[in-house]
């Protein structure tokens, strides 16, 4: 449903991503791991047309969706949610009017449907209550939470979520693994997460994909990545320093 | 002979990058007109904008428009009576109130008012990621963010000059009438003897004009922040210094162009 053919991308001066090639099928769920500043959040960028690549293609439901003008690309955004690195909740509006904007810009009028549909998104994220609070009144993973509800709350067909359980504690970040199992399987929701947090790749990925050098290095089941035996990979599945040179 | 080339070379390059720039605010001027007639005007933001652009900036204004008004009575009476003209006092208070002081002044704080909000506020959403999430959300930033904006600044510009204008003139004839001891009737009759819609048609354009002007430069320095907190501050200096020597610039033509339409015959 989602494809990515041979994107290659810079960022300042330096190339960041040199051809990636990723699918993601219907109601498939892709963890994208990667070390800090591999170009993970670019990537995500990139599919949602915030930024054009250089070379390659984005493939939506069998349309390309690369070379359209950013207004072109509206219709298409309305159909993937994503979840920023930094919430990127917008701050001079309340919990309930972030979440309410994606309903009322698809056309919901009825202040009691958009309550029941925030109270709703809010539960399922345990912020339940919330709704009068200003963003610069949460605490960073409240934000998170709530730029999640957001993002889920038209039921877009594909999500993307720039690393969901970071910043969170162990307790939330696991019923937020939940959620994004749960709306995978309740609503068909395909989506790409992009993490460094091992236990939710192996949690919600079908598939586990490594970016490294601009390229997806290595692809596979969550049980064949634990079982792999190149040592870039097994670095940093098991967190090890080894490859970079600092050992203690 | 090389020092020459350098200066020529730094010169060129001052004058390539305003082109550059000038041609981006033309462009981004073009959008959120296209953007106005294609999307649906989002109301309760342009009278959010108003509200504080109109309501908000009104002290500011009317004491712009008071003090400049009586200042400048002050000095015509200083002048003109060392001529036995006092009675000229009035009608010169109000042309110039009008035509150039009035929205001159109004829209030169504006600039650094609302023109710096502008700035600082698009900007810091671009660098806090927020403009990126109104794309992903499938919203157009210009019909979103810059249309309100600009429409609340070009309805709102006029009427705070028309304020500025009456209160600079009612400073005016009480600085010469109350204070000076010019004779009230005569400088009220001269007053409006001299000043003519004209007068007030150019206050209001000029406003006009100039509210253009700092919208378009304000949100086109928001839109193209560089990241980083430095870069707001940055862009919104550079918004206020840019849109304030545009507006005067752009003054001295309008003058000219007024002039030549108004009162050819
Ligand atoms: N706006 C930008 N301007 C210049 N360079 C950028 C910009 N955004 C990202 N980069 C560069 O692109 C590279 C990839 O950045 P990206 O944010 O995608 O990393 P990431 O994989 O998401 O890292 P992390 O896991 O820390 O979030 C980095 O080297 C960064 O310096
Ligand atoms: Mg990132």
């Amino acid at each position: 449903m989602l494809e990515l053919q041979g994107i290659r991308k810079s960022m300042g001066g330096q190339e960041v991503l040199r051809g990636v090639n990723l699918r993601v099928g219907p109601a498939e769920r892709v963890v994208v791991i990667g070390r800090s500043g591999c170009g993970k959040s670019v990537m995500l960028r990139l599919i949602m047309g915030l930024l054009q690549p250089e070379a390659g293609s984005v493939v939506f439901e069998g349309k390309k969706l690369t070379g359209l003008s950013e207004e072109e690309w509206n219709p298409y955004r309305r159909k993937i949610g994503m979840l920023f690195q930094g919430a990127a909740l917008f701050d001079s509006l309340s919990v309930f009017a972030n979440l309410a904007f994606p309903l009322r810009e698809q056309g919901e009028r009825s202040e009691e449907v958009l309550r029941q549909k925030v109270a709703e998104a809010l539960r399922i994220v345990s912020l339940s209550g919330t709704e009068e609070k200003m963003p610069a009144e949460l605490s960073g993973g409240m934000k998170k939470r709530a730029a999640l509800a957001r993002a889920i709350i038209s039921r877009p067909e594909i999500m993307l979520y720039d690393e969901p359980t970071t910043g969170l504690d162990p307790i939330v970040a696991d019923s937020i693994n939940r959620l994004i199992l749960h709306l995978g399987k309740m609503f068909g929701m395909a989506s790409i997460v992009v993490t460094h947090d091992m236990v939710s790749a192996r949690m919600v990925g079908d598939r586990i994909s490594y970016l490294h050098e601009g390229k997806i290095y290595f692809e596979g089941t969550p049980d064949q990545v634990d079982h792999c035996q190149d040592p870039l990979v097994r670095d940093f599945v098991r967190g090890h320093a080894e490859g970079i040179g600092i050992t203690g | 002979m090389g020092r020459v080339l350098h200066l020529a070379g730094k010169v060129g390059a001052v004058f390539t990058d305003s082109c550059r720039t000038a041609g981006a605010v033309f462009l981004l001027l073009g959008d959120t007109l296209r953007s106005m007639v294609q999307y649906r005007l989002r109301w309760d933001q342009i009278f959010e904008q108003m509200y504080f652009i109109g309501i908000r900036s009104q002290v500011v204004v009317l004491t712009t428009g008071a003090f400049t008004g009586a200042v400048f009575a002050a000095q015509v009476w200083f002048q003109f009576k060392r001529f036995g003209m006092e009675s000229a006092i009035g009608p010169t208070v109000s042309i110039a109130m009008c035509r150039e002081l009035g929205p001159v002044l109004c829209c030169l704080l504006l600039a650094g008012r609302v023109g710096a909000a502008m700035a600082a506020e698009l900007s810091s959403m671009k660098i806090t990621e927020q403009v990126d999430a109104l794309r992903a959300l499938g919203v157009y930033p210009t019909e979103y963010l810059i249309v309100p904006r600009f429409l609340a600044l070009v309805i709102s510009a006029p009427i705070l000059t028309g304020l500025a204008l009456v209160t600079g003139i009612g400073c005016g004839y009480f600085v010469a009438v109350k204070i000076f001891g010019v004779d009230g009737a005569y400088y009220w009759d001269n007053t409006i003897k001299f000043t003519d819609s004209k007068d007030v048609f150019i206050a209001l354009i000029k406003s006009f004009i100039f509210a253009i002007i700092i919208s378009a430069i304000a949100c086109h320095k928001g839109m193209n922040c560089p990241p980083g907190t430095a870069g707001v501050g940055k862009t919104t200096t550079e918004a206020v210094v840019n849109a304030s020597l545009c507006l005067l610039i752009v003054n001295f033509f309008l003058t000219v162009l007024l002039n030549a339409l108004l009162y050819s015959n």
